[in-house]
């Protein structure tokens, strides 16, 4: 089965395709594969001309992944996709647009020192024989592109005098530029207010009147019964279900995004909860967190839920001393803290395994020593001046047996091991510094079900030597399933500290996504 | 046949015996030193190797890329770049050859001063420096600016420095004692020392130790506790230092003090560096590559000549053979990679 050159593309998309195709799109038993995760498991879903299809599903269901196949940006590793019922094939984002399927990105795309009408015809400018580009021709289309979609930005504006919620306005119009069948819209609320958030449902009203699809993840359920006509609800990788927007209720939803066996999963065990430890009160960080308090004790695993975006992120790392607070009082041992570096945190006990692993954890290019030393090399393991590397190897190699981390040996670059190994490593870094608060944030994020489980009976255990444990995780169940207290947030905010009995997923849910 | 299937996941891979990775390109180097042997033998008629005073020539010209290189090549492991150490062998050259001046010389920059124990000449040269290398390490560890831009700054303004200096003029009548600092071997004796002792240094200790940490991922560093920027301000330092050293024993072999010395080095310490196998992305590198490396710039500067080659061919080749180490070297690593 070749896949069908642009120049055919386009004369499918103008004939109107295969009669009778009551679909604009249809993807049928779609697998998607990464290293140690199954992203896509033989996933459905259907687009009708003239409709809103809404994607529902927590942080790592796969929407995401649905999205980027569909935008040309991964290759499925199986399944069948039609686009107005004939059988096609994208390689790239561009072969996508070909075809008349065009994506609003979550995370914004365009120039910032380009003009708006540049960002918007990129790689389309009116040019003449010479391949002079016509700028007033370019400027004239995106006047009559906003007037249309009645958006007041000056063209000739630079992508980087705009506010972020102009910006997102600019990425609409682009993607409705194309003029394609098919829109995908990422979450595009989530940077814009609610006047904006108005207008983009009137443009989206008009986009259906044309008979176009679109495709529309949030998180927000309003939105979902304002906008869409049809949900489609995913978990685990896993395709749940299709529905009516209209015969179903926002309680239906929860539970058909978080509705799993999960309790028995986790080896959560009762372990003495000692006295405070780290507390926390109004802490703030400027633009990201307001008013955060809560109390850690010893023994104890507070889980900190929340969106992404919620703020989560950033009050682990202002915490640790990553970004500094810009007020609010941190006490350890009740004594309060300035944590002004990651250095002090250490010192007063912290530990931090952050969020991204190649990002702020690793040192992919050096071996599992290297990664595994880092942070105990800045007090002790020297003798005049020269690191005891003997003592350091076999307190690595008794990290490495006790956390199995498969690797050949300890002279082995992380960057070739796995996801879930490579985290291990990161945990054992924290372990030789002997913490007593243990901060995680996405312990196992992105890596399989068989380390998922070590990892978390090895934060079992921890907790029950009297380790204080604060740890984030987009997973609801793996919230759920390990602490004794769950912090829920919402843009920023603290909106509750639910106890162990009380911690459902649709009690966190409603105080995560409001 | 074994009846027990094992899933290859379940066992852990087997451990590979590792070369060091400088075997690669040490016989590159000794292809190239056979390569031009056989050569000098065909149109010459006479061995390239087998030529003590050649060698001699050789070795003590590359010593001076050496000096630098040993700090070049820890810039770039710690994930910078510095441009500047040419500019500084210059201005450091001036600095200690204007103290350096043999006693009683009546046209000497500073007729009081002339005619001092050769300590203080090669403090003057050392601290000059050091304090350049300081300067460079603070604007790139605390205004952020690139390293590139930094040193660039650097370059341009350390030669205007070295150029002020005696308004172009070079610095000549030099004492004996301070040219028996660069007499004979020692030039060669002070670039391996250095290279030896910056070796241990990166290999065991937590000054080096923080270097690769710093270069593989500067914010994983910072979360581990390091202190990456007063790592930074020590490392561009310590690579002054060896600018600093550079431009001393320049002056001293060559019994007087030139503000055009130094010209160009900057990229002869980078291109060993690189040939040896540090990795302009950080985090990657070894001493040893560096030396192999300034070796095999000797040994192709002193092949072509002794083949009668233009200087203008030298050139061209040199820079073809830069790049095509690299590609080999980045080759190597994405093939190590997908093991």
């Amino acid at each position: 089965m070749g896949s069908l050159s642009p120049t055919t593309a386009e004369i499918v998309r103008e004939s109107g395709a295969v009669p009778g195709a009551e679909y604009l799109l249809e993807v049928c038993d779609v697998r998607k594969a990464f290293p140690g995760v199954l992203a896509l498991d033989d996933v459905q879903f259907k687009l009708k001309r003239g409709h809103v299809h809404a994607l529902m599903g927590e942080n790592g269901a796969g929407k995401s992944t649905l999205m980027k196949i569909i935008a040309g940006i991964y290759t499925p590793d199986s399944g069948s996709f039609k686009l107005k019922g004939q059988e096609i094939k994208l390689t790239s984002p561009l072969d996508a647009l070909r075809y008349g399927i065009a994506m609003i990105h979550q995370e914004l795309n365009l120039m910032a020192y380009m003009t708006v009408s540049e960002n918007i015809w990129l790689r389309r400018e009116p040019i003449n024989a010479f391949g002079v580009i016509n700028h007033r021709e370019m400027r004239r289309r995106t006047q009559a592109l906003f007037d249309r979609l009645e958006i007041d930005i000056d063209p000739e504006v630079e992508v980087r005098d705009l506010s972020v919620a102009s910006r997102q306005m600019v990425e609409i119009a682009k993607a409705v530029s194309y003029d394609s069948d098919i829109l995908i819209m990422d979450e595009p609320t989530s940077a814009i207010t609610d006047k904006e958030v108005a207008h983009l449902f009137r443009i989206i009203r008009a986009l259906k009147a044309e008979g176009k699809g679109i495709v529309y993840i949030t998180h927000k359920m309003n939105e979902l019964f304002e906008i869409a006509d049809e949900v489609s609800v995913f978990r685990d990788g896993r395709f749940v279900g299709e529905h009516p927007a209209a015969d179903v209720t926002r309680d239906d939803i929860i539970k058909l995004m978080v509705g799993r066996e999960v309790t028995q999963m986790f080896p959560k065990t009762d372990v003495p909860i000692g006295e405070v430890i780290l507390s926390v009160k109004n802490l703030c960080l400027d633009g990201r967190f307001h008013d955060v308090s809560f109390d850690l004790r010893k023994g104890e695993i507070l889980g900190l839920a929340g969106l992404v975006g919620s703020g989560r992120s950033n009050v682990a790392e202002t915490i640790f001393g990553v970004s500094p607070a810009t007020s609010g009082q941190i006490f350890v041992d009740g004594r309060e803290m300035q944590i002004r570096n990651p250095g002090v945190a250490m010192d007063a006990g912290m530990g931090f395994l952050t969020e991204d692993r190649k990002e702020s954890g690793c040192f992919l290019m050096l071996d599992v020593t290297a990664n595994m030393q880092a942070a105990i090399l800045r007090n002790g393991y020297t003798r005049a001046g020269i690191v005891q590397e003997r003592e350091i190897e076999r307190l690595c190699e008794d990290q490495k047996t006790k956390l199995r981390v498969r690797t050949p040996d300890l002279q082995e670059p992380v960057i070739n091991l796995s996801g879930g190994n490579q985290q291990k490593v990161l945990i054992a870094r924290w372990l030789l510094t002997q913490p007593r608060i243990l901060i995680l944030d996405e312990p196992t994020r992105g890596i399989d079900v068989g380390a998922k489980a070590e990892i978390h009976r090895l934060i079992c255990e921890l907790a029950g030597q009297g380790v204080a444990v604060l740890m984030i995780s987009s997973e609801l169940p793996e919230v759920l399933g390990m602490s004794d207290r769950v912090l829920v947030m919402h843009e920023g905010r603290m909106t509750g500290i639910l106890d162990r009995q009380e911690a459902t997923q649709v009690r966190v849910m409603e105080l995560a996504a409001r | 046949m074994a009846s027990e299937t094992v899933l290859p996941s379940d066992v852990a891979p087997r451990a590979r015996r590792r070369l060091p990775p400088e075997i690669s390109i040490l016989g590159v180097m000794i292809g190239m030193m056979l390569l031009f042997e056989g050569l000098g033998w065909m149109f010459e008629g006479q061995s390239f190797i087998a030529n003590p005073l050649r060698l001699k020539i050789m070795i003590l010209q590359e010593a001076e890329i050496g000096i630098i290189a040993v700090g070049v090549t820890q810039i770039i492991i710690m994930g910078g770049i510095d441009l500047s150490s040419g500019s500084l062998v210059g201005m450091t050259a001036m600095i200690a050859a204007s103290l350096a001046q043999a006693e009683g010389y009546t046209h000497a920059i500073y007729p009081s001063l002339t005619g001092l124990n050769p300590i203080f000449p090669v403090i003057a040269g050392l601290v000059a420096g050091t304090f350049a290398g300081l300067l460079n390490g603070s604007l790139i560890a605390y205004t952020k600016i690139p390293p590139f831009i930094a040193t660039l700054g650097m370059m341009v303004s350390a030669r205007g420095v070295a150029d002020w200096y005696t308004n172009g003029e070079p610095i000549g009548n030099l004492s004996e004692a301070f040219g028996e600092i660069g007499a004979g071997w020692w030039p060669v004796v002070i670039f391996l020392s250095m290279a030896i002792l910056f070796h241990l240094a990166l290999r065991y200790t937590r000054y080096g130790k923080f270097t690769y940490a710093i270069g593989s991922n500067p914010l994983a560093a910072r979360v581990s506790g390091i202190n990456v920027e007063r790592h930074i301000v020590l490392v561009y330092a310590v690579a002054g230092l060896m600018s600093g050293l550079c431009g001393v024993v320049h002056t001293a072999r060559a019994i007087s003090g030139q503000a055009g010395v130094g010209m160009g080095f900057e990229l002869d310490a980078i291109a060993a560096a690189v040939i040896g196998g540090t990795s302009l992305s950080g985090g990657v590198g070894r001493l040893t590559g560096t030396i192999i490396g300034a070796v095999i710039l000797g040994v192709l500067t002193s092949g072509f000549t002794f083949l009668n080659v233009d200087a203008h061919y030298q050139e061209i080749i040199k820079g073809g053979v830069i790049v095509a180490a690299v590609i080999a070297d980045q080759y190597r690593q994405r093939k190590r990679r997908s093991v």
